[in-house]
């Protein structure tokens, strides 16, 4: 508790210092390229039984960038985010409403394979959820039953550069054997984005992927979506303002279950339009 | 965003296309699993519906009886004994009781079935001719017992008629209830021709009907009369030792329940006692058998057959899941009831009986009923500590010969007539199965009640 | 009466002894405004009550113990020499029971004899003086214990704590039956399979491939032959066919509950489904011999298999059934352990339910599975009624489970009921037989149990 409060009291002090220095670092010339939008949701809303957990979202979200979801817990950015790859689907009594498309094709529409489209948009959790094989069985689970690798060799090439491009490759290539649950936290989340990378998605979805590690970890993450940001359209959802700034381009700001406001990351922590984003960039809800 | 482009549909991609090629397949596999997993189910259900139906399919004839309903005379001339005697001023209650047990064993030494005979000769129509012992077969052969003890209890009924509900023998009961194969030729049939015909003769006058057999539930077990044979004693074996294993198993599982969870400290010798009490759940029941048959009956000396000792065995295997079922129940009480109890001053032991147990009570009910339903059900260990001894009356205390509802369900299966047993035996269970549903219902019942309550 | 007046006796002590107690324990609260009192009154009360009853019911409890023997050695002292030395054991113990018939005023039939009324008038009183005597002496002592006990009452006395360790020492009491059982099981297991071990090599026993007690217990040396190895085939027939019937089906039921029925589904089936787990064995029993049999027979029948109406394959089959639930209920628990979050990273990454289930929660719950599965086998070898009435009780070596068959709980019924000394290998063996059984299923236990608890460690 005290560490998130400290947290957020060195945030609202060097707010805006900070906000400043990563935007800007993350500013780089594709950004000023005009994007494509890969997914479009329309009004979407989500029920739990009688609960109405999502009200009416409307947003884009563009090709090759990192749009972040932000907003204090219970504002249902992390309901939103697994609407995008049905993972709502699983949970008794769950329902969605509205339109979310990839690439103009409904992901809601009956005749759209589940399957397929977690296989397009992969998941990264907020727990780093290795199952408990081992290191190279955990990175060829996805290929393999997707039938991506037409032989053993193919599948150790997939599993190898899926590593490397996790940026995890260096530290386990000599045991890849042994359980993945046996790696430390910020590596077992690694390996879960390597898992995710693993199948070829084109969208990763990643759900406060820090938030169980410590910091140097969180370091190491961030550095990774960056770089995966250049193959990948990412949307993460983070409880961390300074995260947000450091590595999205786009912010979208939830709260009670509406989106509150969204555009690009400068404008959202340096000219917000709503108050009640303003609220929450300078620390006084959350 | 206004700066971006509309969204377009774009081709798939090759990896898309890859994936796609094996979805068919693995959406198949997908439903084969899932109706294994429906397959799995029904058959599991099936097994249940399938044991029930087959218990009623075949205990429910069992509750009807062959009854045969017979104007009996008292004739003086066949019975012809001095009357009762009468306790006299100063006569001592001894000599009084071998007085009457005199004149009993006079009244017994007639032959009453001669009563018998003819009123069934009176029974039957007009110039049907049938020898003795082929009419003596339609009535069970404790017709004559029941017919002396009324006598015996009312000896004013000498030279009057009174109507008697006589249960037909077994065999009676197999060929009205068809039973038998009626196509059989008389070798092989249990009854003579003549009294085969007279039966039938009898069912359709309405002497013999198919009455509501009371007699399972108020008889004791018979082996020579097998029509009257009943549950009675059998229900009052199982009834005491049900009472010991409440009496015992209760007070002395939850008390120690109470002492490992809130009072033992943490230590080798408590982890010792909790695996111990563990693997004493899962120990066979046989071995508590063995455990009765040496130290209750051959080192203690208790008597054989006892119902005391059955309940003392059905304790012992009770106990570990009363204890365990209570403890569960002592670890969900939230911690906070406990820190309020105490941070008022109160000791351990006046949080644990005036505040934690009530707030159990509901659980640890609902577990009593259960393991005592689960020891109403066991027959194993009863069997090596002599309870399937034939016991033809009904026990009057703990210490008395008895068998038990599921022994005796083991002992009419293995009798000979099982043309008659098969469906008796089918009762019996019904009637088990009956009592166990009902004390299941009651726990369930008490549990919501009691828990609305709090 | 006499058990009237007892019973009124310790009423009366409780009664005056609580109230003795209490009024004292309340005074004082009151002399003392000043001082604390450390017990509250009830405390006082109950303690002075447990400082009265002992005593009283240690002198009841003595005379029950003793009583009957003194009375017994009474009325022989007043049984004339010459007639004593006259009767023999069965004489005796008619006349003492003559004597204590007129003693208690019942009567006897037949002639009184002269000596049986005088020893008879002379029990009488003895019986009314030790009555009273004891009485008297359990009121005495009880009395004297209520006077000391309420002596010492003074605010600074601790009645509370003396109370609970009275209820602390019965609660360490009751808790040691426990102990007491697994002791006894295993003392009298051993002891008599050591007596057994005296008359039959361990050797033949453990590795005899003959089973054949003898019937006679003359003094004839031919025991007859009590090789384990034929029951022992047998209970491993039927408990393999028993998993092969419930793993599947238990299995894939709980899958199906845990993953894929709705919870409505689930509220109705999971209960039905234990219902299996609640029927008596011997219901199983039945409806194995007088319904399965007869079916698999039949059914080998028309397909020509000669399969036996009572079979390893027709017990197996039947206890399949019945321990469904234990590894449906079991496994139910195990999957619902297993993370969501591991569920979810499968889902994921696009695999479908069924791939889940079978490459991530399987593999995760395979442990806790595997107990679940030694537990019900344990319960499976140990099951006794089952095999009595369907597995054919012949205890030969099979090499199929088609032909009847026998099993160590079934020989242990056959050797121990209907014969109360324990004096040949006959019966003896049983214990032997129980012995094996006992370790047998410990051991699968304490394996089973001791995965479950590592498996269960894994995910807290």
């Amino acid at each position: 508790m005290t560490n998130t409060e400290n947290a957020k009291m060195d945030m609202v002090a060097s707010k805006i210092m900070t906000t400043q220095q990563s935007v800007s670092a993350a500013m780089n010339p594709i950004d000023s390229l005009e994007r494509q939008l890969r997914l479009t949701a329309r009004d979407v809303t989500v029920h739990y039984g009688a609960k109405q957990a999502l009200h009416g979202i409307s947003i884009d979200i563009p090709d090759r960038a990192v749009t972040s979801f932000i907003g204090p817990s219970g504002c249902g950015k992390s309901t939103f985010l697994r609407c995008i790859n049905r993972m709502n689907d699983t949970i008794e009594g769950a329902r969605v409403g509205g339109t979310i498309k990839l690439d103009g094709e409904d992901i809601y529409d009956p005749s759209l394979d589940v399957v397929e489209l977690r296989a397009r948009i992969g998941m990264v959790f907020q727990k780093p959820n290795p199952f408990p094989k081992s290191i190279f069985d955990n990175v060829a689970y996805g290929p393999r039953i997707h039938g991506l690798a037409k032989s053993k060799a193919d599948l150790e090439e997939i599993v190898v550069s899926s590593l490397r491009k996790a940026g995890l490759f260096e530290e386990v290539k000599d045991r890849l054997s042994e359980p993945g649950t046996g790696l430390s936290g910020g590596q077992q989340q690694r390996l879960c984005i390597a898992r995710a990378i693993a199948v070829g998605p084109e969208v990763i979805l990643m759900d406060e992927p820090c938030s169980a590690l410590d910091p140097i970890a969180t370091a190491i993450i961030e550095e990774l979506i960056d770089e995966l940001r250049e193959n990948y359209t990412i949307v993460i959802v983070t409880h961390s303002m300074q995260q947000a700034a450091r590595v999205s381009q786009k912010t979208a700001f939830f709260h009670l279950g509406n989106l509150i406001e969204h555009g690009d990351t400068e404008d959202i922590f340096t000219n917000p339009v709503n108050k009640q984003t303003q609220d929450y960039i300078m620390g006084r809800i959350g | 965003m206004t700066d971006q482009t509309a969204p377009a549909a774009k081709q798939p991609t090759q990896r898309t296309l890859q994936i796609r090629a094996s979805l068919r397949r693995r959406h198949l596999s997908e439903q084969i699993f899932r109706i294994m997993g429906i397959i799995a189910i029904c058959a599991a259900l099936g097994f249940v519906a399938l044991l029930f139906t087959d218990v009623l399919r075949k205990g429910i004839p069992a509750f009807h009886q062959a009854t045969l309903h017979l104007d009996i005379t008292f004739d003086p001339e066949i019975i012809g004994v001095d009357p009762a005697p009468v306790q006299i001023a100063g006569q001592s209650a001894a000599d009084f009781n071998a007085a009457q047990l005199a004149w009993q064993r006079n009244v017994a030494m007639l032959n009453w079935n001669n009563v018998i005979t003819a009123a069934m000769t009176e029974a039957a129509p007009e110039g049907f001719e049938i020898d003795s012992r082929a009419l003596l077969a339609i009535p069970e052969t404790n017709a004559r017992h029941v017919v002396r003890e009324a006598f015996v209890a009312d000896p004013s009924l000498l030279g009057q008629t009174h109507r008697f509900d006589l249960l037909a023998s077994a065999n009676v009961d197999n060929w009205v209830k068809g039973n038998i194969d009626r196509s059989l030729d008389d070798s092989r049939q249990q009854l003579p021709a003549d009294t085969r015909g007279l039966v039938d003769i009898l069912v359709e006058n309405g002497t013999i009907t198919q009455d509501f057999a009371w007699g399972l539930f108020t008889n004791v077990d018979s082996r020579a009369a097998p029509a009257s044979a009943g549950l009675a004693g059998a229900f009052m074996g199982s009834l005491y030792m049900m009472l010991v294993v409440i009496v015992l198993a209760v007070p002395i599982g939850v008390a120690s329940a109470i002492y490992l969870e809130e009072f033992a400290p943490k230590s080798r010798l408590t982890d010792l006692i909790e695996v111990n009490i563990n693997n004493l759940a899962a120990v066979p029941s046989i071995v508590f058998g063995l455990l009765g048959a040496a130290v209750f009956i051959n080192f203690f000396g208790l008597p054989r057959s006892a119902p005391l000792v059955g309940g003392l065995v059905l304790t012992l295997m009770t106990l570990p899941t009363i204890i365990i079922a209570t403890r569960a129940a002592l670890q969900a009480v939230s911690p906070a009831l406990r820190q309020a109890a105490l941070g008022l001053g109160a000791s351990k032991t006046q949080m644990v009986f005036h505040h934690v147990l009530p707030v159990t009570f509901p659980s640890i009910l609902t577990a009593t009923i259960i393991g005592v339903a689960q020891a109403l059900g066991e027959t194993a260990p009863l069997l090596l500590i002599g309870m399937n001894a034939f016991v033809a009356s009904i026990p009057g205390s703990p210490v008395d010969q008895a068998t038990a509802l599921p022994v005796q369900i083991f002992l009419w299966q293995g009798n000979e007539n099982r043309n008659f047993f098969e469906a008796r035996t089918s009762a019996a269970i019904m009637v088990l199965l009956g009592l166990m549903i009902l004390l299941n219902a009651v726990a369930i019942f008490l549990r919501t009640r009691l828990e609305r309550r709090a | 009466m006499n058990s009237m007046i007892i019973a009124g006796l310790l009423l009366v002590l409780l009664g005056l002894s609580y109230q003795t107690g209490w009024s004292k324990g309340r005074g004082l609260s009151a002399a003392n405004s000043g001082v604390n009192v450390h017990s509250r009154p009830q405390y006082h009360a109950a303690r002075v009550a447990i400082w009265t009853l002992v005593p009283a019911l240690v002198i009841l409890a003595l005379w029950m113990a003793f009583g009957p023997g003194i009375t017994r050695g009474y009325i022989v002292s007043q049984i004339p020499v010459d007639i004593l030395t006259a009767l023999d054991q069965g004489g005796l113990t008619a006349t003492i029971q003559r004597i204590g018939a007129l003693a208690s005023g019942y009567g006897v039939a037949g002639e009184i004899q002269p000596f049986e009324q005088s020893a008879a008038d002379a029990l009488r009183n003895f019986q009314t003086i030790t009555f009273l005597a004891m009485i008297a002496a359990a009121a005495g002592l009880a009395i004297l214990a209520l006077l000391y006990a309420r002596s010492r009452i003074s605010p600074r006395l601790r009645a509370r704590n003396d109370v609970e360790v009275v209820i602390t020492t019965l609660l360490i009491f009751c808790s040691a039956v426990a102990i007491m059982t697994t002791i006894g099981i295993v003392l009298s297991l051993a002891s008599e399979a050591l007596r057994f071990f005296s008359f039959i090599n361990p050797v033949d026993f453990f590795f005899g491939t003959v089973w054949n007690p003898s019937f006679s217990t003359t003094a004839t040396q031919d025991y007859g032959d009590y090789g384990l190895l034929p029951l022992l085939t047998g209970t491993l027939w039927v408990a393999a066919i028993a998993s092969l019937v419930a793993v599947p089906i238990g299995l894939m039921t709980a899958i199906y509950l845990s993953q894929y029925a709705p919870r409505r589904v689930r509220a109705v089936i999971k209960p039905v489904i234990e219902i299996l787990a609640g029927i008596p064995t011997i219901v199983y029993g039945f409806f194995a011999l007088v319904t399965v049999g007869p079916f698999l027979a039949g059914v080998g029948n028309v397909i020509g298999v000669d399969i036996s109406a009572t079979s390893a394959l027709t017990a197996g089959l039947v206890m399949g059934i019945m321990i469904i639930p234990f590894i449906s209920s079991l496994s139910d628990d195990i999957l619902n352990q297993v993370p969501l979050a591991m569920r979810d990273g499968s889902y994921g990454l696009g695999a479908t339910q069924s791939e889940t289930i079978r490459n991530v929660l399987l593999p995760a719950a395979l442990p806790g599975i595997v107990g679940a599965f030694l537990l019900a086998v344990s319960r499976a070898i140990g099951e006794t009624m089952i095999v009595v009435l369907a597995a054919g009780n012949s205890p030969v070596l099979r090499g199929t489970p088609l032909e009847p068959i026998s099993t160590i709980t079934v020989s242990i019924v056959n050797q121990l009921t209907g014969d109360s000394d324990f004096a040949g290998p006959q019966s003896l063996v049983a214990f032997a037989l129980g012995l094996t059984l006992f370790v047998i299923t410990l051991l699968l236990n304490i394996v089973a149990l001791y995965i479950v608890r590592r498996f269960r460690e894994q995910y807290e």
